[in-house]
């Protein structure tokens, strides 16, 4: 469903991905995991065009979208939920779902404000609290069903169990196990291993911005050599 | 007691105007980031066409049609101006479009000159609306009243509008993460161009409701700006309720003052926005700015290093030329290089200040017509002999930058330079309205420079000199330990501060140096004409030294140097001509969208493009 070909990308003249590709195909969850500062946050945000890849391509549903401006990336039908957040502090809960509402689309589920309640039952009793009021775990719980509210047919998470309680994290899980089973495809960045392994089918590594391993989980467990080498423990 | 409420609900009335235009800038700031300087000029506009409308249309419908028309007609043209000059830049570093509203300025300016002439117009009466009603005995104009009622009905649709409809959350929502907005699908371009819109109808509508109690003509886009910034900052910037209450104290302050003080207005209005911002930093409802928004990824800094032996030898080839031009020069042409001379002086100063320290004044005209004040008072009061007065000119300016920075430096990014126009406009105010003293808006004259400087040649020598002089100190503290410590502050506060430098003290001595220097520049000034008027202090003189700095080039050295020859130049051909802000206006607006890296920065590139000079080592 989405294909990343040899990508390059920068910050000003630091060069952060070198010759990227990997392929998330539908219906599948995979993991892109790599230690602090190899480039997961970036490669999401390449693919989103937030940071314009300075060669190579992002292909979605057989299309190009590279070069085109984030908002038509979204519209396609990509969400994207960033590592930091980033939900809408002085809007109460529903008017930030309200910002990610975008009309209904086809192959996809069409979420109602009600629905993401049901399925985000903390974030029911706050709806008319402001962003800031949110603890960490609720607002995670927010920025994935902001992004939710548009629709999309493909999402990209970057590190949803960072900084969160474990219970929160386990409720993440079958969150995407959840959508997952409803034909949602995610590309997951994660640093960790025991949550990634709880969702996804395939994994990617990356280590300073270059793929060090692709290939299926069972693969990657049976190789724990390579695990180690590029996971911080 | 009654007089009282008359007064009170005088002030209300005419809060009305000004909280249009205020909630306008406010709500385009708050989006688009951008300080929207010809906000006033679409207030003029929405007056001008307002009139214009009204002539034609008659009756009650004809007037209050007109009023809705002429905000209509300002949003329009605000569509027009976001989407062919402002929406080319909004990439560029921060306040770069600043420099393309100062350009619209200029062009509405002349063009309203051409539709509408130069003569003041009267707003009509509103029709069955013209006598008074009596309010506990007190005469209040009928249209008072109508005013009254009607602004806090567009304030209540307003706050509907933002709070309770897609787009009120949408606007709210990319006012505090408009990058964010933009991944979740929502169209900025279009976003922007809208609240635009929006603005600048509020802009009209404000310009055309004042009419009755006012009218039009060409000095009301610069009359409202300034009280507009000190609503929008006092009430928060981006903040509805914040500009409605900030609008509704200072019309009421305002009229009481009138009554009371009439001497000091507009000083007052000064002293409560800096009251408000010693207490409240970023005003009633505002929000802490946050440094470094999400997405303002720019091109890295290039480090500045000293010139290279090519660019030293052409600075020496021109320093000899200018050295030579009294004997090859005409008069006219030494007093044209001694303007130039001064202004490069004046920009190299804000240049520091902005380049290096990142810290964008708005107010830098307050030193540079500080210092020229400074020795124009030392000449008429104490008699002091002009090299004396000359040189305690840069001093006073230099007390006044410690006064004010030390006030301004609490705070940051737009908040800061908001402040730093304030007190400029509370300096200006001071100048103007201390008549006695200052000599307001006659200035004061015959303060010619000893007899060994009192021609044009010798005086060129002498402005070479100091100008030459001030700008190779302020290069050379630009590379001095100092010049690195400031850079540190402005890049990484934190880090500057992990590393032992008190980022605060330099940035208070380099914002000291800066007004300093444009102390230097003003004294030169007022001994190249012999005279000083307060427009020296006025906003626009700050502005030319922006555009100068920003057309120039931040990030480069040279920059304001270059910027502020190509300025003149320019300017002197130009304003032989009679449109000639409508030219000059044009002409910064093409630069902006050409040469967004300003013209040293642009010519560099070029010149790298074709293989000249190094490519820096990545
Ligand atoms: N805005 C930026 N400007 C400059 N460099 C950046 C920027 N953002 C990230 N980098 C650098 O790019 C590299 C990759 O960063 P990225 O955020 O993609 O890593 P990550 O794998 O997401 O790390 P983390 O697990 O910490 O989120 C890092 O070296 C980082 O320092
Ligand atoms: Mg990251």
């Amino acid at each position: 469903m989405l294909e990343v070909n040899h990508i390059n990308s920068f910050y000003g003249k630091a060069h952060v991905l070198r010759d990227l590709s990997l392929d998330v195909p539908r219906g599948k969850v995979v993991a892109l995991l790599g230690r602090n500062g190899a480039g997961k946050s970036t490669t999401m945000k390449s693919i989103m065009q937030l940071v314009r890849p300075q060669s190579g391509s992002v292909m979605f549903q057989g299309q190009q979208i590279t070069g085109l401006l984030p908002h038509k990336v979204a519209k396609m039908g990509i969400g994207y939920v960033p590592e930091d957040r980033r939900i809408f502090t002085d809007l109460t809960v529903s008017e930030n779902l309200v910002v990610g509402q975008q009309p209904p689309r086809e192959g996809a589920v069409t979420w109602t404000e009600d629905m993401l309640f049901d399925l985000f039952p903390n974030l029911a009793e706050r709806r008319n609290n402001r962003g800031k009021a949110l603890s960490g775990g609720e607002q995670q719980m927010l920025t994935i069903a902001r992004t939710l509210m548009g629709n999309p047919l493909f999402v990209l998470l970057d590190e949803p169990s960072e900084g969160v309680a474990p219970v929160i994290v386990e409720q993440m899980a079958r969150v995407i196990q959840q959508l997952k089973s409803e034909g949602l495809t995610v590309l997951l960045s994660e640093q960790n291993l025991h949550f990634a392994q709880a969702v996804a089918d395939m994994a990617v590594i990356i280590e300073s911005g270059e793929r060090a391993f692709h290939g299926t989980l069972a693969e990657l467990n049976a190789q724990p050599e390579v695990r180690d080498a590029f996971l911080a423990a | 007691m009654e007089f009282f409420v008359a007064q009170i609900l005088t002030g209300l009335a005419n809060a009305s105007s000004l909280f249009l235009v205020a909630c306008g800038l406010s709500l385009i700031f708050g989006v688009t980031r951008i300080v929207n300087f010809a906000h006033g000029s679409l207030y003029m506009l929405g007056a001008y066409i307002g009139l214009t409308l009204m002539e034609t249309l008659p009756g009650h419908v004809g007037f209050w049609g007109s009023i809705l028309l002429a905000g209509i007609a300002v949003g329009l043209i605000g569509v027009v101006i976001e989407m062919l000059v402002l929406r080319p830049v909004y990439r560029a570093p921060e306040l770069f479009q600043l420099v393309a509203t100062f350009g619209v300025i200029l062009v509405i300016q002349d063009l309203a000159l051409m539709i509408w002439g130069p003569e003041d117009q009267l707003g009509p009466r509103a029709p069955g609306l013209r006598g008074v009603f009596r309010i506990m005995g007190e005469p209040i104009p009928k249209y008072d009243i109508v005013l009254l009622i009607i602004t806090p009905i567009i304030a209540l649709a307003l706050w509907y509008m933002m709070a309770r409809t897609r787009l009120g959350v949408l606007v709210r929502a990319a006012t505090q993460d408009r990058e964010m907005v933009g991944a979740l699908g929502v169209n900025q371009a279009w976003l922007f161009t809208g609240v635009f819109a929006l603005g600048s109808a509020l802009a009209g509508l404000g310009g055309a409701l004042q009419l009755p109690k006012g009218g039009a003509d060409l000095l009301m886009d610069f009359t409202i700006l300034t009280p507009v910034f000190v609503v929008v900052v006092i009430g928060g910037m981006g903040s509805l309720p914040g500009a409605y209450l900030a609008a509704i104290i200072i019309s009421v302050l305002n009229v009481f003052g009138v009554t009371y003080i009439p001497q000091s207005t507009l000083v007052l209005m000064f002293l409560v926005m800096i009251v408000v911002l010693m207490i409240r930093p970023y005003g009633l409802f505002g929000r802490e700015e946050v440094a470094g928004e999400h997405g303002q990824v720019g091109e890295p800094e290039e480090p500045i290093k000293p010139a290279s032996r090519q660019t030293r030898l052409i600075v020496a080839a021109g320093l000899v030329l200018l050295a030579l031009l009294p004997l090859i020069g005409s008069n006219f042409a030494l007093v044209l290089s001694t303007d130039i001379l001064i202004f490069c002086l004046f920009a190299a100063s804000l240049h520091f200040l902005l380049g290096l320290g990142g810290m964008v004044s708005f107010g830098h005209a307050a030193y540079y017509g500080g210092g020229a004040y400074v020795a124009a008072l030392l000449v008429t009061w104490t008699n002091t002999p002009m090299e004396l007065a000359f040189l305690l000119a840069p001093f006073g300016a230099g007390l006044a930058a410690i006064i004010i920075g030390w006030v301004c430096l609490r705070l940051t990014g737009v908040y800061f330079a908001m402040l730093t126009l304030a007190f400029a406009q509370l300096l200006w105010s001071l100048v103007w309205q201390w008549q006695d003293v200052t000599g307001g808006d006659d200035g004061l004259v015959n303060i010619w420079p000893s007899d060994w400087l009192n021609n044009n040649t010798a005086f060129f020598y002498f402005a070479l000199l100091f100008s030459v002089g001030g700008i190779l100190v302020l290069r050379h503290v630009a590379h001095s330990p100092f010049g690195y410590a400031l850079r540190a502050a402005r890049d990484s506060q934190r880090q500057a501060e992990a590393t032992g430098i008190d980022t605060q003290r330099v940035k208070l001595l380099a914002f000291t140096f800066a007004g300093f220097m444009g102390g230097l520049a003003g004294a030169l000034f007022v001994f190249s004409k012999g005279s000083v008027f307060p427009n020296e202090l006025e906003i626009v003189r700050s502005f030319d030294a922006l555009i100068v700095v920003f057309l120039g080039g931040v990030k480069t050295l040279a920059g304001g140097v270059v910027g502020a020859a190509f300025f003149k130049g320019v300017e002197d051909i130009l304003t032989r001509f009679e449109y000639w802000r409508l030219v000059m206006g044009l002409l910064i607006i093409f630069v902006v969208v050409v040469a967004p890296e300003g013209i040293v920065g642009s010519l560099r590139r070029a010149a790298r493009r074709i293989g000249l000079g190094k490519e820096q080592p990545s």
